[in-house]
């Protein structure tokens, strides 16, 4: 009786993701075999995934340095902002992109100036830039975890030693984590959608995700859908799994603003670091500056695709929770396999199986906002069970045996003991999926309709009919909105908490 | 009585044996870290279930009775106070485990916090008190409980010696001198000699029977003689 719940949990979440993947696998037109234009698009995916990867990962490698061995005044506020980029909204990031590195943008503004030719955001070269906008704060954040495990008594050996740092300490570290880190970008960039919906497209820059999209959306060839999101799958679930194994580090970790007393600093750190936060605060700024005067000016539908969105993220956040704690509970297996089953189903992946399962009984566009609230709990389940698990068994270690002997048990347990505990992880669980649903554009653009929208996918389309000031406007609503619903579920799990 | 008939208890490849009866009053366990002084409390409290043999109290057997149904409470080194619950609530966790009290029982907690010293403390959480006070607070909630045995596993082992003695008092004045039977596991000879009437040497994979502690000390066995270094 009492595994009841977990095993509903389960059976939901392996709907979602292998039920869906069934779904496309005995829809895809397996027989007509892929177009040219197809493998061109599994190319493409792999091939900026890499890219990406490598540029993230290289670039990270002195951001982390110069962070490690280093103390300043605001380094912890840089340490924090490096972890905001996953709870950014992509849109939003993109259109801060386009202002700093688009057509009329400050980079090309400056170009001009000194006579140089324009250069093009949109393409290859776009979706990479992209990328490693979202994925060098990742890798930092990555590598400085392992700079740091690297005992500060050894720092203080080398140095007495006179013997080189990077060549001793350094470089061995680096070739433990940087495997690791390069998988990472590399899985989040393969399942690339919003990135490559704005900035990619045409032949020489459609990922496979753009590709089942532009298949449901402008061919209605669900045929050719399925067949991609099979693709599509096989690419992630080879590569979430190889990550996942890989790797023991995760971004979320706690205690980087510590700092190792280091006596091999160089001046270029400071260009390093100064590059960096440049390079993350301008795009933003930039979307504030011309977002903020025309905020009251926007459309009043944006206001409604607003509270669309905060729905959608309510119920995906509740959703999201409710399965991540009843199979935090249960542990074991069924909370690893679950754990990463829905990193190999990519959204788009999802989406395009629930469209061939809902079809034959509704119309899919009527069922936008459910469809996107439960895919988005699901793509948001894997970080909340990382948070939660452990806490679960922290809790578990420490007050399990005096539970057990004061004779709690079953929800009584749950209400006394575990839930008043886990409070701070689950404020911070809620956080990062609120966040994550609010910003996200990805099954929401399988599905919409005219009539109902989300402000991500409202802001697309202005961008896509180049309003871009209105885009701005609602960039920082949606910036406000997704930021603030992180900030007030952590926050809310902080308060009083007694540790 | 707290009876071990032919137990045979085993962690992994460690093994404790134990055949001993312990009366009511203070029995202290010693012996060397690692020898099994946990693994037999453990026994007791239900988290551990002997490979063969028989625990009885009072003459029943406790096999496959849950932690929560033993007349057992047990306070650890550390984590015996939830840290989001005032210390009311916590001790009141003896009387009423869903923390849903009725005014007599509310009466009670406010009677046993004010035996050990903590009269009025009641609504503070435990991390607003001093570590012997969050000791106290701990003991309250056993003394509330009406459960016949009372194991201590070094509960006071991260208090100084004076604040442990003071707790030990109160174990001697509070729990003993009612009847229960107190295990008590330490690391410090002195408290056995000062507080305990019996002493269970386990070392060497047995629990040795209780001896009575001034005999016992007055001239150690040799199993004794290797923990104490004398």
């Amino acid at each position: 009786m009492r595994q009841l719940p977990a095993w509903g949990a389960a059976a939901l979440v392996a709907a979602l993701t292998l039920g869906t993947l069934l779904a496309v696998a005995l829809r895809a037109e397996v027989g007509r075999g892929l177009s040219p234009g197809d493998w061109a698009a599994i190319r493409f995916t792999v091939l900026q995934a890499v890219a990406s990867a490598v540029l993230s990962v290289a670039l990270a490698v002195p951001v982390a340095r110069a962070l490690a061995r280093r103390s300043f005044r605001g380094r912890g506020l840089l340490v924090m902002a490096l972890g905001a980029p996953f709870i950014l909204p992509v849109i939003v990031a993109v259109l801060g992109l386009l202002a700093v590195f688009g057509r009329g943008g400050l980079v090309n503004a400056g170009l001009a100036q000194i006579g140089v030719a324009p250069v093009s955001i949109y393409g290859a070269g776009g979706v990479v830039l992209a990328h490693v906008f979202f994925n060098l704060p990742l890798a930092v954040r990555l590598l400085l975890q392992g700079w740091l495990a690297i005992p500060a008594e050894r720092f203080r050996l080398a140095a007495q030693l006179n013997a080189p740092v990077w060549r001793l300490l350094e470089v061995p570290m680096l070739a433990r984590t940087v495997p690791g880190a390069l998988l990472v970008v590399f899985l989040i960039c393969l399942t690339s959608f919003a990135v490559a919906l704005t900035l990619g497209g045409g032949p020489r820059a459609t990922t496979v995700e753009l590709a089942i999209w532009q298949a449901v959306r402008f061919d209605f060839d669900l045929g050719r859908a399925a067949l991609l999101a099979c693709v599509q799958f096989a690419l992630c679930a080879v590569a979430a799994l190889v990550a996942w194994r890989v790797t023991p580090v995760d971004g979320f970790g706690s205690g980087l603003d510590r700092v190792v007393a280091r006596w091999d600093q160089r001046p270029a750190d400071w260009l390093w670091l100064a590059g960096v936060a440049l390079f993350l605060s301008l795009p933003l700024g930039m979307v504030l500056w011309r977002g903020v005067p025309g905020l009251l000016a926007m459309p009043g539908d944006i206001w409604v695709a607003a509270g669309w969105s905060l729905g959608v993220a309510t119920g995906s956040t509740v959703l999201c929770l409710t399965l991540a704690l009843t199979l935090a509970l249960r542990g074991g297996w069924m909370a690893s396999v679950l754990g990463v089953l829905p990193l190999a189903a990519s959204a788009l992946v999802m989406g395009t199986g629930l469209f061939v399962m809902l079809r034959p009984f509704a119309n899919p566009t009527a069922l936008a906002l459910p469809v996107a609230l439960v895919v988005n709990a699901v793509t948001a389940l894997p970080f909340a069970l990382r948070v939660l698990t452990p806490a679960v068994a922290d809790i578990r270690a420490s007050y399990g045996q005096m539970a057990a002997l004061l004779g709690l048990r079953g929800a009584a347990l749950l209400r006394v003991v575990i839930l008043p505990r886990l409070r701070r992880p689950l404020g911070f669980a809620a956080g990062l999926t609120a966040a994550l649903s609010i910003g996200d554009l990805g099954v929401i653009a399988l599905f919409a309709s005219d009539t109902v929208e989300t402000l991500p996918l409202a802001m697309s389309r202005l961008m896509g009919a180049y309003r871009m000031d209105a885009a701005a406007g609602a960039g920082v609503l949606l910036l406000a909105l997704a930021m603030g619903a992180f900030w007030i579920c952590d926050r809310g799990g902080r308060m009083d908490a007694d540790v | 009585m707290l009876t071990f008939d032919g137990v045979v208890l085993t962690q992994g490849t460690f093994r404790l044996q134990a055949d001993l009866t312990v009366a009511p009053g203070i029995t202290a366990v010693i012996g060397p870290s690692g020898g099994g002084k946990s693994t037999l409390l453990a026994a007791i409290a239900g988290f551990l279930t002997p490979v063969t043999g028989r625990i009885l109290w009072q003459g029943d057997d406790m096999a496959g009775r849950d932690p929560g149904a033993r007349p057992v409470v047990m306070l650890f080194q550390d984590h015996n106070l939830f840290p989001h619950l005032t210390v009311a609530q916590n001790v009141g966790l003896a009387l009423a485990p869903r923390l849903r009290l009725s005014a007599g029982q509310g009466a009670q907690v406010a009677t046993a916090l004010r035996d050990v010293g903590l009269a009025g403390m009641g609504d503070r959480k435990p991390g607003a008190l001093s570590g012997g006070q969050q000791g106290r607070a701990a003991l309250a909630r056993v003394l509330l409980s009406d459960r016949g045995i009372v194991l201590l596993d070094e509960a006071f082992a991260a208090l100084g010696p004076a604040l442990r003695s003071e707790m030990l008092v109160l174990v001697r004045d509070r729990l003993a001198a009612s009847g229960r039977t107190v295990l008590v596991v330490t690391h410090d000879p002195a408290d056995a000699v000062q507080f305990a009437d019996h002493v269970v040497l386990v070392a060497d994979g047995v629990a040795h029977p209780p001896q009575p502690t001034a005999a016992l000390f007055a001239d150690p066995p040799p199993a004794l003689r290797a923990y104490l270094g004398a």
